[in-house]
């Protein structure tokens, strides 16, 4: 009872942490602040899934979570790879 | 849509919402970090918070709920923290050194008697790319 009232305000709060990550995105100044906020965007997106998984009672929210987890890493390290030696592949 | 959450035993109640909100509150305050600081060594403690305290509060709460829920212990959740706590910092790692090569102003100084760019550290080294090309004293990448 306290869970399914909590749910959508909890929802809602980490949409804000979303948002944050967002302001980051458009404001940082240099391409480093804006991987930084794409990848903790990942991640809270990662936490936002796990909580809909909840909230949905379905566990198939938790596989997507993984892979956006996996991207969100692999997006990273191809950008920052970039940025340093201007290849990804060397 | 929500007749499953009412089911469920009061204590795992308030035991899920106290560990989703601490969750949620460690991912908004790693966000407000880095949504505030003023320096970008600065703003890269702050998702480190979201990644571990913050997700990881999350997916105990998630592994707890549908291991009681599906009668049998489900762990595949953890899979998730396992592989966040192993790429965090390889990933910050990679991020410090892309923004060291993007600003140049934001490298420590040497200490007073390191050798200038252009001399070799070691007498011994041989050196097979020119050294006039590459002044990066962030060492080398190999």
């Amino acid at each position: 009872m306290i869970l399914s009232a909590a749910l959508p305000w909890l929802t809602g709060v980490l949409a804000v942490a979303l948002l944050l990550a967002c302001y980051r995105l458009l404001r940082g100044p240099g391409l480093a602040d804006r991987i930084l906020a794409l990848d903790t965007l990942y991640i809270n997106s990662c936490a936002l899934l796990v909580l809909l998984g909840i909230y949905f009672d379905t566990e198939l929210y938790f596989e997507a979570a993984l892979v956006i987890g996996m991207l969100g890493f692999a997006g990273t390290v191809v950008l920052s790879k970039f940025v340093l030696r201007g290849d990804i592949v060397e | 849509m929500m007749s499953h959450l009412s089911g469920l035993p009061m204590w795992l109640d308030i035991l899920l919402t106290t560990l989703l909100a601490i969750g949620v509150a460690f991912a908004v305050i790693g966000s407000w970090g880095l949504a505030k600081l003023s320096d970008f060594f600065k703003r890269l403690h702050g998702p480190t918070k979201a990644t571990t305290l913050g997700v990881g509060c999350v997916l105990i709460a998630s592994a707890l709920y549908f291991s009681l829920r599906l009668g049998k212990p489900s762990l595949h959740e953890f899979l998730i923290t396992l592989f966040l706590f192993l790429t965090a910092p390889v990933s910050a790692h990679l991020l410090i050194k892309a923004a060291m090569k993007l600003d140049p102003a934001l490298r420590p100084r040497p200490p007073a008697n390191s050798p200038q760019p252009g001399e070799s550290r070691d007498p011994h080294e041989q050196s097979s790319e020119g050294r006039g090309v590459a002044t990066d004293l962030s060492g080398t990448d190999r």
